[in-house]
């Protein structure tokens, strides 16, 4: 083989083994949903390819509450991650010295437990009459019918904890390569260290907090276990639905209609809030 | 609750439903319209008369079990806390047979364990298990219509035909025993915990009693809360129908609504109730009767004035097994009274076979302390052995015709659970 065609077949060899992967486990699956999604019939007879449209427009108008809810859920849990994830971020990369990877490990450390086990583990802390409402009740702190658990609050913040490395890493990475001149430059201009932060630190940051929002808001959104864990009624999320319709009722075109759904919306989602950020290339910067 | 693991590949395998032949193949590499490729991707179904004559029953019989020998072990497939972790009964079973058994813990809910094996039944696979438990529900009738089931040889299950009490021969599910034999029983009725709870509930009435107020828990399963529902309005979930249906919903909305149910549990209600998350529940007896005796708690069961539902779980061979002999021989064990004494002493629920009563009486009466308290205990519970009074009110599942009034079913339940 010439040294030129080998050359020219090294980037296709490269991608071989990463191309047949997405190939199999992410491209056949998705045909396979979106056939799923547009059959009809039922378990018993078998479902056939039909062009059922309808599965799409009953799953939007019996589950549009619960889509809905899992989009607000999803937003909240992310901007949460963003309040409590920056500061930890920024002081990890500015002030974290020579044990920053230390500090790393440690964030990382709880994520080496299962997250179904971690979610369970809030149940035990905040039950009733458990280690943390218990006290409070009996001092006379919180009402007697005061709960956390089987609330909204409750799956909001079992979101924001799930998936905070996500945010911060990213992040972390964002601030972490600020060149140190740039902030020397800042403050050679006169700038205060709060116009610094403002003007020099925050906007460079920002890539990494664009990445951080992908990867913790699409994941949250789409999450089930946290709503089933701890969520009570009227939490449910759109993943629970879709799960119940697999699983239980085995209306695989709906459960299939509801999942391409919230897929669309997570994608429009996406790419109007890279608009408004004015990043244009969306998978350019997640991937930075 | 459902881990994504349980979505595993075999279930996509199974979505894809018939393998690709030659011919699929080359049409599908040719992908001359994207059409073709989605409509191959079609999820079959295969109906199955069920046998109607005994003499077709005998001859499906003879058909399977002709050839099959005994190999010398079983994969067996249960539910968590089914069986004494010690597994003494299995023990003796391989000491008198030389078979040994491989148990395992695998079933965590009709509906997952459905999803997991159908695919590999389908393509009439070995879903690597000889023996399965599997309760009456939509799912069980479907194992048996779409064919996937092993039609049990009687000839071969004598201690079945001896033991057995006649209310557990020839359920509404499976007339005859055709496919299914039960293993044990149990009823869902209403659990509290005493420390909350000064009145003892009698009726269902006590679920919509706003004093407890977001203290209440309810079961996810549609069947579980369809039957509430219905049993509070006074319709017999036997009898029901849509309009009933919808009557019980509306029930259970308003009980929803007002902010009484806390949350719509699977079966992790045990430990919110023990915690006191939540004071009153719908239960399955033998979950607070194992709780008691586990943890010392001091939970309480009830069946209402109004009546309860009682289910069956039951015995069940897959038509792929690969031992199918050594697993009816097993089965048919577990009828000897001495056997299904030994399982109700550790499980809690209730046995097919009666004179087990008797044993674990007689075993009492040699005891003494502690073992003999819990012995008693179980011999006397209305929850392991129920009277012919508390039979009168047990009620089973609602049995569907087919898949389309399952649909109809869950559509008008699943809103009320999954709000």
């Amino acid at each position: 083989m010439s040294r030129r065609l080998r050359a020219a077949l090294t980037p296709y060899a490269l991608i071989f083994p990463g191309g047949i992967w997405l190939a199999i486990f992410f491209v056949v699956p998705m045909v396979v949903m979106l056939s799923l999604s547009l059959q009809s019939g039922s378990v018993e007879e078998g479902y056939a390819f039909a062009w059922n449209w309808h599965s799409y427009a009953d799953g939007l108008s019996n589950y549009h509450d619960q889509i809905i809810r899992s989009v607000i859920y999803g937003l909240a849990s992310t901007v949460i991650q963003i309040i409590i994830g920056f500061p930890v971020a920024y002081w990890i990369a500015f002030k974290g010295g020579k044990h920053k990877s230390l500090y790393l490990f440690l964030l990382l450390l709880p994520f080496l437990v299962s997250f179904v086990l971690r979610t369970i583990s809030w149940q035990f802390m905040l039950s009733d009459n458990g280690i943390l409402l218990g006290p409070l009740k009996s001092l006379g702190l919180l009402p007697e019918g005061f709960r956390v658990l089987a609330t909204p609050y409750a799956v909001i913040g079992g979101l924001a904890y799930n998936f905070l490395p996500f945010m911060v890493l990213p992040m972390y990475v964002a601030l972490e390569r600020i060149d140190p001149r740039v902030l020397e430059a800042a403050q050679d201009l006169y700038a205060s260290r709060f116009q610094t932060f403002l003007r020099v630190v925050l906007p460079l940051s920002l890539p990494g907090v664009f990445a951080g929002v992908l990867m913790t808001f699409v994941p949250a959104t789409s999450d089930y276990v946290n709503a089933s864990v701890l969520g009570g009624t009227n939490t449910t999320m759109i993943g629970n639905v879709i799960q119940n319709q697999y699983l239980v009722t085995q209306d695989y075109p709906t459960a299939s209609a509801l999942s391409f759904t919230l897929m669309a919306l997570l994608l429009v989602g996406i790419f109007a809030y890279a608009k408004a950020l004015g990043t244009e290339d969306v998978l350019e910067v997640a991937a930075r | 609750m459902n881990d994504s693991s349980r979505q595993d590949l075999a279930f996509l395998r199974g979505m894809t439903g018939r393998r690709l032949g030659r011919r699929d193949a080359l049409r599908l590499t040719g992908l001359s319209a994207a059409g073709l490729a989605l409509a191959a991707c079609g999820v079959q179904g295969k109906s199955v008369a069920r046998p109607t004559s005994s003499a077709q029953v005998e001859s499906e019989v003879d058909k399977y079990w002709s050839g099959k020998v005994k190999n010398g072990h079983i994969d067996f497939a249960n539910w968590p806390l089914y069986m004494d972790p010690k597994l003494p009964e299995l023990k003796e079973f391989t000491k008198r047979t030389g078979i040994t058994v491989n148990h395992k813990e695998v079933i965590q809910e009709t509906t997952s364990w459905y999803a997991k094996i159908q695919p590999q039944l389908a393509a009439g696979q070995s879903i690597d298990y000889d023996v399965m438990i599997v309760t009456n529900s939509f799912q069980l009738t479907q194992l048996i219509k779409l064919g996937y089931l092993a039609p049990l040889d009687h000839a071969q299950l004598p201690n079945f035909a001896e033991n057995v009490g006649e209310r557990y021969k020839n359920e509404a599910f499976d007339p005859g025993n055709v496919f299914t034999v039960p293993y044990a029983s149990g009823m869902t009725g209403i659990a509290y915990n005493p420390k909350y709870v000064d009145t003892p509930p009698t009726s269902y009435a006590a679920l919509w009693d706003p004093k407890y107020k977001g203290k209440v828990g309810m079961m996810a399963d549609s069947q579980e809360i369809a039957n509430f529902g219905m049993f509070a309005l006074g319709i017999d979930p036997d009898k029901s129908t849509l309009a009933d249906w919808e009557k019980a919903a509306a029930k259970l909305e308003e009980q929803r609504d007002s902010g009484i149910v806390r949350k719509y549990y699977d079966q992790s209600y045990i430990d919110p109730l023990a915690k006191g998350d939540i004071w009153i529940t719908q239960a399955w007896s033998g979950d607070i009767f194992q709780k008691n005796l586990s943890d010392g708690t001091d939970l309480k069961f009830v069946i209402p004035d109004e009546g309860a539902t009682i289910w069956t779980d039951n015995f069940m061979i897959p038509k792929t097994a690969a031992n199918p002999v050594d697993a009816i021989m097993m089965i048919d064990f577990f009828y000897e009274p001495a056997i299904a004494a030994s399982l109700t002493e550790y499980i809690n629920y209730v046995t097919p076979v009666p004179a087990a009563k008797e044993i674990i009486v007689e075993k009492a009466a040699k005891a003494s302390g502690e073992d003999k308290k819990t012995l008693d205990m179980i011999a006397s519970s209305p929850l392991v052995f129920p009277s012919e009074d508390d039979y009168a009110k047990l009620r089973t599942y609602v049995t569907f015709a087919d898949s389309e009034e399952h649909k109809k079913f869950e559509s008008v339940f699943q809103p009320i659970t999954t709000s």
